[in-house]
This record gives structure tokens, sequence and C-alpha cells, in this order.
């Protein structure tokens, strides 16, 4: 059990959340033929972008309601219609995925009025899902935008219908990377299972070469997919986050559900393809019984280097929860935690304390780990500190790769086994080195 | 380092002008800046917060000045935002100081945002010249120097748009003359120092300037023998704002290579006219540009690369295109005579790089089909 707290102070130095928006704009970036759109400045929306094409090199499509200083003081039912229509006009997209921005939800527009309003003036979007999101930059992190939008995609677009037996849908939160839910969605699969992933990163941002030029995203859930959903037989939730959208399917269509917190570790792992075996009647595929045997050999080779190592984390809920796990389960020692926002997952940590806080708290708990965890911009405090960084989270800006890595299942963390023990082992070798100077000058 | 006021929802209805007062006592107190710069948001200038008057109480509390920016972002671009940091500047900061002594030999340099690291490149050769940049607006910019900024002898613009309300006003008060100039390609940058002596007006320097430029150009002209040869004829789009759209044109001319598109965008009617003269009578002007008319520009012109901003690099090679990246988030410097070398190896890199083949190669079981 963790203590929670939040250092009181006016100033974040280094903030480590990133907004609502954000968020937002990346779970719509799994869903296919989608234009996300911010109501807000174009400032706002150019910066989510910015961040995104960063981490994922990739084309990110994002649009903008481009509140002016007129529109702000006279309302932005007009820019968002007008939007909405230049979309439809140049980018066809088959879905639209609407967020508010701290601008527009100080100035309080009624989008729900507004979107009713252009509806009936516009009956030509009839067939448009505009798919609406409350996202204040002031409130909440990145996790929750993105909470908050799987959230509406679940309760707007799905249909009922007859439920079909081998069709299940995965909620998957923002602490599981594209390459992840490629490894999820082929172990489900594996089973015999038709998966609906919402939202799919792994065919949007996984880093793949088209033939041709897309405005919208040309790959990512289907709106056919959406419909469907209500026939799924079982929901999974990926992440905790994902539970609040779990359950607005149970009341929906009463699809039972089940939350996976963690797929980075073997126990997790173990139970999550014991319930697909369950769920589908077919025995775990050999496959994954080699590759369990894999990851038990990798944990033999890799726990004299985690033994004992002291971490920080510096990440958001879901992720930490996972990687808190995973390194306790290699018997590696958590020093310090800073986390964004507030999740039910927290206090049950198994660590004393979580501080909800800025990189400014990190690098005063951090002093004196072994290693630090995080996302591009610790790389600062992994220099002062002289203490190595492993990147996990977002953004990551200054490796390769963000879209196809994988820590997940018995393969994925097998790797990030081998990756974080070469980092110890690399350590302990220099250090071993710079003592073996000193003794030789002695 | 970056700070913020992290407000809350309850900031936002009972107001944030106490939380700001704190948070700029807190970073006083903890890390004891030269000056505090505090940007209002969208939302704070929403909610009406007074940013002048917390930055007013803050600075007589402190001793240290708060400067107040009002740039919520719904007022414009970001041209207009450095506008707008440009005018707190003269404001609050310029003529505030006196430099410890003088030489007639100071200059400012405006709208020169150290990208890269590209203005270490160009600061030697001044240094060279016994020419002092007194302050830099406001790359790698130091408060004191800025402050102390109007006892210069020029002005030297390095970007025309953003930041012209400086020059002109900082002319207007203290009048210091300014002039236009670009460090980008050989031609820009000969020209960028001779001007900059004859409006000092000194026959020695001069004469200094001259000198220099034989020395770095030779030296120049041997380094870029070999690129000059590879990228000669070859064809490029230009897709970036403001100044860049012409003195990068400049540059790649130098280097022999033909620019057959630019946009104008975010260019002056000045900037207009010298991208007319330096395009020639086939070059097009591309006004407005997204993503799709870039790549139809592309295909018509039959260019080679795309040199733009960071923003649209995927465009470019999703489509399998050469691509430099021209804007502040690149990681080489262009600047100056070093800068031109590094340019040539970065574009020559590009252009013949063996992955481009490859890229465009169709699956051997695709081509059987066809």
């Amino acid at each position: 059990m963790a203590t929670v707290t939040t250092p009181k102070k006016s100033v974040a130095v280094n903030p480590l959340k990133q907004s609502q928006p954000l968020g937002a704009a990346l779970a719509f970036l799994g869903l296919k033929g989608i234009m996300p759109l911010f109501h807000g400045s174009q400032g706002c929306t150019a910066f989510a972008k910015v961040m995104l094409v960063r981490h994922f090199r990739e084309a990110i499509p994002l649009s903008t309601t481009a509140m002016t200083e007129v529109s702000t003081i006279l309302g932005g039912e007009e820019n968002v219609e007008q939007a909405i229509l230049t979309l439809m006009e140049k980018s066809k997209p088959a879905i639209i995925g609407l967020c508010t921005t701290g601008l527009t939800e100080t100035r309080g527009d009624d989008m729900t009025g507004i979107l009713q309003t252009i509806r009936k003036r516009h009956p030509e979007l009839h067939d448009l899902p505009i798919v609406f999101v409350s996202t204040p930059d002031f409130k909440g992190a990145l996790q929750d935008g993105f909470a908050a939008t799987v959230e509406s995609i679940v309760r707007e677009l799905p249909r009922s219908g007859e439920t079909r037996p081998d069709q299940i849908t995965l909620l998957v939160s923002p602490a599981f990377a594209p390459g992840d839910v490629q490894e999820i969605k082929e172990i489900v699969a594996d089973f015999g299972l038709t998966a609906i992933a919402v939202p799919d990163l792994s065919l949007s941002l996984d880093g793949h070469l088209d033939d041709s030029y897309n405005t919208v995203t040309s790959g990512g859930t289907t709106l056919a997919e959406l419909r469907e959903i209500g026939s799924s037989v079982y929901t999974l939730a990926l992440g905790e986050s994902m539970r609040g959208a779990a359950i607005a399917l149970e009341s929906q269509f009463g699809i039972p559900y089940e939350v996976f917190p963690s797929l980075s570790n073997l126990d997790a792992i173990d139970s999550f393809l014991e319930g697909l075996a369950n769920l589908s009647g077919v025995p775990v595929p050999a496959k994954y019984r080699r590759q369990r045997t894999q990851l038990q050999d990798a944990m033999l080779d890799t726990h004299f280097f985690f033994g004992r190592k002291r971490v920080s984390l510096a990440m958001e809920p879901d992720l930490l929860w996972s990687t808190v796990h995973f390194l306790q389960s290699m018997g590696a020692d958590i020093q310090s935690a800073v986390t964004t926002t507030k999740s039910p997952l927290l206090e049950n940590l198994p660590v004393e304390s979580v501080t909800i806080g800025d990189l400014e708290d990190f690098e005063q708990l951090a002093v004196g780990s072994d290693l630090l965890i995080g996302n591009s911009n610790v790389a600062a405090i992994a220099r002062r500190l002289h203490t190595p960084l492993y990147r996990l989270g977002f953004p990551i800006f200054d490796r390769l790769g963000n879209g196809q890595r994988c820590t997940v299942g018995y393969r994925g963390m097998t790797q990030l086994l081998f990756d974080l023990g070469n980092v110890f082992l690399e350590q302990e070798e220099n250090h071993t080195k710079h003592s073996g100077d000193v003794i030789d000058e002695f | 380092m970056g700070f913020t006021t992290d407000l809350t929802e309850n900031d936002v209805i009972f107001g944030g002008e106490k939380r700001l007062y704190k948070a700029i006592l807190e970073v006083k107190e903890r890390y004891n800046p030269a000056a505090v710069f505090v940007y209002s948001t969208c939302v704070t200038a929403l909610i009406g917060d007074d940013l002048d008057a917390v930055c007013q109480k803050a600075a007589e509390k402190t001793g240290t000045p708060i400067i107040p920016v009002n740039s919520p972002g719904f007022i414009g671009s970001k041209n207009l935002g450095n506008r707008v940091g440009g005018e707190s500047l003269l404001e609050y900061v310029v003529g505030t100081r006196e430099p410890e002594y003088t030489t007639p030999y100071d200059i400012n340099l405006i709208g020169e945002y150290n990208i890269a690291g590209e203005l270490w490149g160009v600061l030697p050769i001044f240094k060279k010249l016994g020419i002092r940049v007194l302050a830099q607006i406001t790359g790698d910019g130091r408060y004191n120097d800025i402050a102390c900024s109007h006892r210069a002898k020029l002005n030297v613009m390095i970007c025309s748009k953003a930041l012209i309300n400086m020059a002109r006003k900082m002319e207007e008060r203290y009048g210091i003359p300014y002039i236009e100039e670009s460090f980008y390609g050989v031609a820009d940058m000969n020209r960028c120092l001779r001007n900059i002596a004859a409006k000092i007006g000194d026959a020695n320097l001069q004469q200094r300037v001259e000198q220099v430029i034989q020395e770095e150009t030779a030296q120049l002209d041997a380094a870029l023998a070999p690129y000059r040869a590879r990228l000669k004829g070859k064809r490029v789009v230009l897709y970036t704002g403001g100044v860049k759209s012409w003195s990068i044109i400049s540059a790649a001319k130098d280097l022999g290579m033909e620019v057959c598109a630019t946009s104008t965008k975010k260019s002056t009617e000045e900037d207009k006219a010298r991208i007319k003269e330096l395009l020639g009578q086939d070059g097009i002007m591309m006004e407005k540009g997204n993503a799709q008319e870039l790549l139809r520009v592309i295909a018509q012109t039959k260019a080679d690369m795309l040199i733009a901003g960071g923003r649209n690099q995927y465009t470019a090679l999703k489509a399998k295109i050469p691509f430099l990246d021209i804007n502040q988030e690149r990681h080489h410097s262009y600047a100056g005579y070093v800068g031109m070398v590094e340019m040539a190896r970065e574009l020559e890199e590009a252009l013949y790089s063996p992955v481009w083949a490859q890229v465009r190669k169709p699956a051997p079981w695709d081509m059987e089909v066809s």
C-alpha cells in the first residue's frame, strides 16, 4: 500500500504530464479513416501534432477549429461548423474525433448543443459519426484524455447484435505501444478468437509504408468493427484506465469484462493466456509454452543484474503499475515513483509512496538510484545525476522505433529483460573497470 | 527548463493571480534567475487574470525584473507570438542597463535563434573582424546583454518578419539603423559582412571584411568542390516560411542546385520580391499549401528533393522523396561559411542515399503479376 502525495507548490517545474487533448488525439489515431479535430486555438493543435510526429516519426492527421480573438469572444459554433464542413470536403474522413481544449472549456462552449444545431443545419452529415469528448487541459493528464476518448467511442459507436462466441473486444490503454497491440492481437488470434482492439494503434502508428498519401489515418479499428463491438462475447480491458469503457460496454450490452492492469510480468501473462484458453476452449498453443520457457531462462540469466537495484520511475499510472510489478518480480527495488494523475491503482502499488508531481520532484527523489525509467524529458536529469536512463512512456523523441517496440507477452517481456539487463550489465562493467583503475594506482 | 502554474479547475473558477504570484516567488527562491518572463495563455487571458499587475507586484517584492508577455494562443500565429515577445523586450528590458564599455563596432543580432547551435559557427567570423555582438536577440541571448542593447551602433535583422518591430522601434527611440541580412549561403553571408562594414562606415573594417571573405570563400570553395559536382543541376522544392524562403534559395544556388518552387505563405511583400528575383521565370511561388499540394508540385516540377520544416518531413518520406529539414527542430547548423559545408554534406547524403532505390522497389512477386 502506497501513500499518495501531491507536493504543495504553486509552480510545476519541467512537467511530467501531457495534456488531455493530446491523449484524446492519440486514442482517436487508432481508428481507421479518422480526423481528430481540436476545438481550440491553432497553437494547441500544432503543439500536440509536433509531439506525436516526433515520437512516432509518422505523418499525423490532426486538425483545428482555429479559434481567433473574435471567435473566442463571440463563441466557437461557427468555427466548429466550418471545420467539419471543410474536413468533409477535403479529407472525407470516416469519423471525426472532436475534443475540447483549455480555451473552449474555459469559454464554456456547449458542445452537445453546437453539434445538434450543426446536424440540424446539415442533413448531409447524417452518416458521419462525430465522436465528442471533453478534455480540458487544466484537468487530468494524457491517460485521462485517452481513457475518456475510448469511453466516448464505445458509448457512441457500437450497436447491439447477436453475440458472436469467438469475438472479443480489447480496450487498450496508452501504456501499450503499437508494437504491444500487435503482439497482443497475435496472441489472441492464436487462440482462434477474433479481436477488435480499441484503439488499434498497431495498424496506424506502427510505422509502415503505404502506397498512397493519406490525409486521414490509413489504418486502425474500422467503423464497421466499432459498430460490431456490441456483439462481442467478452471485453478484455488492458490497463486500469480502460475500466470505465469496459463498464460502459457492460451496461449497454451486458458484455462481461476483465481488467488486466499489466502484461509484462510472468504471473500477469500467465493469467492472460489462461483466460484466453478458458474463453476460447483452445489450449495454450505450443508457441507460447516455448516462449514461456525462454522467458524463464532469460529471468535466470538476467536476475543477477536486477537484484536489489534501486530504480526510480516517472510515468503515467497504468504504465507505472506495470513497470513496478515487472521490476519487483525480478528482485529490483523501487526507490521512487512519480506519476501524472490520480488513479485507483496508486494506493495499491506495493511501494512506500507515490508522488503526483513534476520532474523537479522526480530529480530530488531519484538521487542515488541505479536506474531511471521515464520519457525523453528525463534525459537531462539522468545526465545531471550521472545515472542511466531507460526510455519508456511518452514522448520519446531521442530514440528510434517507438512504433514497433514491444514489452508485453512472454516475448516482449523477454526483450525488456535483455534491454534493461544490458543497461545494468554495462553499468557494473564500468564500475568494475573504474575500481580496477583505482587499485592499479595503488 | 520549463515552468508552469499548472492551473486546476479551481483556479479557472476563482482566478489564477494568487497562484501566479506565489509561483514567481518560488521560482525566484529556488532558481534565482536573472529575470522571469511570464506568458499568458488562452485560459488565463480568458479568465481575465491581470498579468501586468501581478508581475509588477512580484518585481517589487523580489527586486528582479518580472516581465509580462501577453501571448494567449488565440491571438494568432507563432510569428505574432515572436512580435509580442519583442514588444515586451522593448517595453521592459531594452535600455534598462548600461554596458560596461562600448566600441564603434557594437552590433545586435535580431531574429537569430541559434538553431542547432548555428550562431556559434558565425560568431567567430565577427570576432575575427573585430565586430562585437552586443546582444543576441534571442538565440543564446543573455538578459543583461539585451538590457544594454540600446547602445549598439547597428541592428542586424536576420529574420525579417517576426521582430521587425524591434528594429524599427530601436531606430526610432535610440537612432540605431538596421539592415536585413541572412547567414545562409556564401553570397548572402558575404553581402551580410560587407553591409555591416559599410553601415558602420569604417574603411579599415571594410578592408578586413574583404580579406576575410577572400580567405573564407577560398577555403569554402575547396571544401565544397566535391559536393558541388554531385549537387549540380539537382532540382529542389522549398517549403518554409518567411525569410528562409529566399535565403535558402540563395544557398541552394550557391551549390549549383535549381529551386523549382518555393512557398511564400509567411513571407512579407519584400520577401516575395526577393524570391521572384532569385527564382527566375519558371519558378513556382506557392501562396497556399498543404501536403497534397506540395506533393503535386514536386511531381509537376520533377523535383529531386524537398527542403522544408519538420512537419512536412513525413509528407516527403512517405512519398519516397529525399528530404532536408530546414526549420527549428533540425539537428544541423547551416548558417555561415561552416554551415554551408554542413548543408552541402546533408543534401548530398539525402539525395544519394542507397535507400531510395530500395524503398521504391516493388516486391518481386508483385512485379511478376504486373
